[in-house]
């Protein structure tokens, strides 16, 4: 196993779903709070020195410049803040970021969060802020809108491999099946396959319930150095492995739709410095933004081969209770998927699990854990390996 | 045909020798004249669109436009149920990425096809909208169709 990069000391998680009224200062807040209250042994205003944040757009509330905002909101002016954006990415670039501040020896205890306030816009308004991570010219121009990004690659994956929409759908029953067993997630209700197939139709094959709702909510963790993480607990998770891979804005411009070359590499790299092999990850969080995301997800990081992400479903082998739990949180599809929070939210169920604090969802003895955020396309895409601090 | 020309939308943008710089803007100023162009590198030989500078396969930066012909296969599609406001009165309507015969692939939508009637690896030409968008920036739209 490779040396930590980082440690993990506390994670704060706003509750996610629609939160009328409140905006990402005071999300963001919500969030630090927490993880500030998870850690007594953390005083926020002596030991921070930076925050790392990540949003995808200023287009939903009208506000830009939101790292002095989200500092000042949780009380820590005035150190550095930096804002990342990756689109749906956003936070894990942020992580990578601050670990890259905690590898080069500037700082030993920063901030990572992400954010996003997306339920106070029509459906129609949160698409067209969401295509402005897909190609202006090319894709939004000519009316192709983001689930018709990953419409066009189930398309694509189904044509070559024969996945079927029987088993997006199950992607989508397995997330919701998890998010009831999270109380901090946007959706605590179960669903059938039959209610998936029978949705209303959005970018064929993907229907209402294969896409991921708009939500509104904030992630945080305290990152630390690996040499003063037990000043602050006993039970740290360390980051072994951190890898991050770009393509080009546009699908079109690729010569495979069916996989994200950008998680390939990430997680090459990822698993590289780690020393680890997928065989080897306890419990992974996946980027479902459409339930063909997770499927491609599963070749994309070896826990299976090229065009075996549909009988991985099939089998079972994702769900709570198999070999390879994946989106214990309930995924993006059900625990919701505010896009700049996202990837810190997705690192946080990490430390959960490899903390045992995941309550009814928990992977019972996970030591070893993954995340997967993809941007876009999957023009950004970063994948972390965790493993429990001994 | 298109209606438009090049004269309405303004002027091709050109480098301080006169040549046509292998730009978007000019990529969607050539559509208005019903050309469909791309850049040919002039180091590896590779024909790339949407057009620019730096060759994406040999990051070489001497490139000379091309005309394609317009003619291509159909990679993968999709069936836009729920579009961007300005797209609502199409819906649903069916988009893709197609794969020029040339050697390079551009998306767009696909026009005076029945839906069901989709398949990956149909033969689609390129033509172009009659008419110029009124919204910013009034590129003038190209669109597939089948090619019988």
């Amino acid at each position: 196993m490779g040396s930590p990069i980082a440690s993990i000391v506390s994670v704060g998680i706003s509750k996610f779903g629609v939160r009328e009224g409140l905006y990402t200062r005071e999300l963001f807040a919500e969030a630090a709070r927490e993880a500030f209250d998870r850690c007594p042994n953390l005083n926020p205003k002596r030991d921070v020195q930076g925050l790392f944040v990540g949003m995808m757009s200023e287009s939903y509330e009208h506000q830009a410049h939101v790292a002095p905002l989200f500092l000042d909101w949780i009380g820590l002016l005035p150190i550095p803040a930096f804002r990342t954006e990756g689109a749906c990415a956003s936070s894990s670039v942020a992580l990578r970021v601050a670990l890259f501040s905690i590898a080069s020896g500037m700082y030993d205890v920063v901030l990572v969060g992400g954010v996003e306030k997306m339920t106070h816009l029509s459906t129609t308004g949160v698409t067209e802020i969401l295509a402005m991570a897909s190609d202006f010219p090319f894709e939004q121009w000519h009316g192709i809108s983001f689930p018709g990004i990953f419409g066009m690659m189930a398309v694509d994956h189904m044509h070559r491999y024969g996945t079927t929409e029987e088993q997006l759908a199950k992607v989508a029953v397995k997330n919701h099946e998890h998010g009831v067993l999270n109380p901090k997630a946007h959706f605590q209700k179960r669903i059938r396959v039959e209610d998936v197939l029978s949705s209303t139709p959005v970018a064929w094959p993907l229907k209402l319930y294969d896409c991921c709702p708009r939500s509104d909510g904030a992630a945080c963790l305290v990152i630390t150095s690996p040499k003063v993480a037990r000043k602050f607990t006993d039970t740290p998770v360390d980051i072994v492995g951190s890898g991050q891979a770009q393509d080009t804005l546009g699908l079109f411009e690729r010569d495979n739709f069916s996989g994200m070359k950008v998680t390939r590499l990430a997680a090459q790299q990822a698993y590289k410095m780690a020393n680890v092999k997928p065989e080897d990850i306890d419990v992974a969080e996946v980027h479902d933004c459409f339930t063909i995301a997770e499927i491609m997800a599963y070749e994309d990081l070896g826990f299976c081969g090229p065009g075996e992400g549909g009988k991985l479903i099939d089998e079972g082998v994702t769900q709570l209770g198999g070999k390879i739990p994946v989106n214990t949180s309930g995924g993006l599809k059900a625990k919701g998927h505010p896009v700049g929070a996202t990837g810190a939210a997705q690192a946080c169920e990490i430390y959960l699990q490899l903390t045992n604090q995941a309550d009814r969802r928990q992977v019972s003895g996970a030591e070893v854990g993954l995340t997967e955020n993809v941007g876009g396309s999957a023009s950004t895409g970063v994948v972390h390996i965790y493993r429990r601090g001994d | 045909m298109t209606t438009v020309t090049s004269q309405e939308k303004g002027a091709f943008i050109r480098d301080e020798k006169g040549l046509i710089l292998p730009t978007v803007e000019n990529f969607y100023r050539f559509c208005a004249e019903g050309k469909l162009m791309a850049v040919k590198c002039n180091h590896c030989g590779a024909v790339i669109c949407p057009p620019r500078s730096i060759c994406p396969k040999c990051f070489g930066n001497d490139s000379e436009w091309v005309e394609l012909k317009g003619r291509g296969k159909l990679l993968t599609y999709t069936i836009i149920h729920f579009p961007p406001s300005q797209f609502q009165a199409l819906a649903p309507y069916a988009v893709g990425i197609l794969r020029l015969n040339e050697g390079t692939q551009l998306p767009g939508m696909i026009k005076n096809v029945k839906l069901g009637d989709l398949r990956i690896g149909m033969d689609l030409l390129v033509d172009f909208e009659a008419t110029l968008p009124k919204e910013w920036p009034k590129w003038p739209r190209y669109f597939f169709k089948p090619a019988s």
